[in-house]
């Protein structure tokens, strides 16, 4: 989250004070995201240091001093809305670190490990939904905030669905091939080993 | 009292090679007003269990209890009757009959039940104006949108007095935002002391209930804890730059 573009944003609608900045911002992003009022002021000094603000004529920052945007800022905001923000490369996820980690490990029933994140990523889910359930009918950008974790924390779960789908398939073909093999297969099925390592980003 | 409880739920279907144990010994108690989200892959026996919830289907071994009585002491007509009067089911592929216009959907589970026609018709009126399709009454199932057709399945399901209501992949085929209204329709009845299960295994659904219990292989294998309130979101730290 950038607070030097958000500010931005909010000085695209015409010039404002600090303590209206900071506000509107909270009120911006549903109230989700705090900022305090010292964050406020150093982020302004250092848009005004790059040019991309203009305060009044004012020595002293504070409560009183109203600031602006210039068409350095403008054309700075304008960029950065039209910039993807870098997900080319896997980010290193530390649930799938997780999930790796417990296939290799003995006596670990990855099933199990699954499930216990699966169970807390849903309680995690019931929160935000009650979340928008009682406040969000009235409130755009809560809702839009709440959407944007539930879908977020929705795919972590698809995810682990998939990935237990993904190893039940995979240990169901190895028993069938040891059988295929006429070889006694007593112990349940090993797990597939990791074959491939992956480019992280780190 | 527990508006639905399962007791030991076991079902098996077939015989010998041929075996599949859909059902393991499921207990679930489903409160007045409660809103119970059973979550689970593809053949795990989410939909097994909402049937024999429903008394559609009868267990092979264990009992369903609907307002404390046991589904196995009652007659087929009794069981008919409670089907009728207190049990609403909604499908994922919605189920309206497509020669009755959307009020008359909604009214023949009353007119089945006896009630006369004109009355059955105020009553299921009144279950669209409260799902806000006084518009759409008099139009068809294939005149309606996919969230429009799902409102009037989730009427014919509340109207009247069910008190209990089986919900299978409710909002599968629709988009997010009529998803959600339609889970918003279940949780609204729920306030009304609806006792609520819904079967599903998109989470964002599930989210909406009071407890999620995870069925695998036919087994209860975890559920949720009671949510914590929404507060402790508010404060989000580490997210800022």
């Amino acid at each position: 989250m950038s607070v030097r573009h958000a500010l931005l944003a909010l000085l695209s609608e015409g010039p404002k004070y600090g303590l209206q900045l900071r506000e509107e911002f909270e009120a911006g992003t549903g109230e989700v995201w705090p900022l305090n009022v010292g964050q406020v002021y150093t982020t302004l000094q250092r848009l005004e240091r790059d040019g991309l603000v203009e305060s009044d004529d004012t020595t002293e920052v504070g409560p009183q001093k109203g600031f602006r945007i210039t068409p350095g800022g403008a054309e700075e905001l304008a960029a950065w809305l039209h910039t993807p923000p870098d997900l080319s490369s896997p980010p290193r996820d530390e649930l799938v670190m997780k999930v790796l980690v417990a296939l290799r490990v003995p006596g670990v029933d990855v099933h199990e490990v699954i499930q216990v994140h699966r169970r807390y990523l849903v309680e995690l889910m019931q929160q935000w939904t009650r979340l928008k359930e009682d406040e969000a009918e009235f409130d755009l950008s809560l809702a839009l905030v709440v959407d944007a974790e539930l879908f977020r924390l929705d795919s972590v779960i698809r995810w682990l669905d998939a990935a237990e789908g993904r190893l039940k398939r995979a240990a169901a073909d190895r028993a069938t091939e040891s059988t295929t093999a006429a070889a006694p297969q007593l112990a349940p099925a090993p797990l597939p080993s990791l074959r491939r390592r992956t480019g992280v980003r780190r | 009292m527990s508006m639905l409880e399962l007791r030991g739920v076991t079902k098996v279907y077939g015989q010998g090679a041929t075996v599949v144990n859909a059902l393991g010994g499921v207990d679930l108690t489903v409160e007045p007003g409660a809103m119970v989200a059973v979550m689970g892959p593809s053949g795990s026996g989410k939909s097994t269990l909402l049937t024999i919830a429903g008394s559609l289907e009868d267990p092979t071994e264990g009992e369903v209890l609907i307002d404390g009585a046991p589904l196995s002491r009652m007659s087929r007509n009794a069981k008919a009757r409670l089907r009728r009067r207190s049990i609403g089911y909604v499908f994922q592929d919605f189920n309206l009959l497509p020669g009755l216009t959307a009020v008359e959907n909604v009214a023949l589970p009353l007119e089945l039940d006896g009630v006369s026609g004109r009355r059955a018709r105020a009553v299921g009126k009144r279950a669209l104006d409260d799902l806000g399709l006084s518009e759409r009454a008099d139009r068809f199932p294939d005149q309606l949108s996919g969230g429009e057709r799902q409102r009037v399945a989730i009427a014919r399901a509340v109207v009247g007095d069910r008190h209990v209501l089986l919900a299978d992949e409710p909002s599968g085929a629709l988009d997010s935002v009529n998803g959600e209204a339609v889970m918003r329709l279940v949780h609204d009845a729920c306030k009304r002391g609806v006792a609520a299960v819904v079967v599903t295994h998109d989470a964002q659904l599930a989210s909406w209930a009071d407890r999620v219990v995870f069925l695998r292989d036919g087994h209860v294998v975890d559920q949720t804890a009671p949510p914590d309130g929404p507060e402790s979101l508010l404060t989000i730290p580490g997210q800022l730059q």
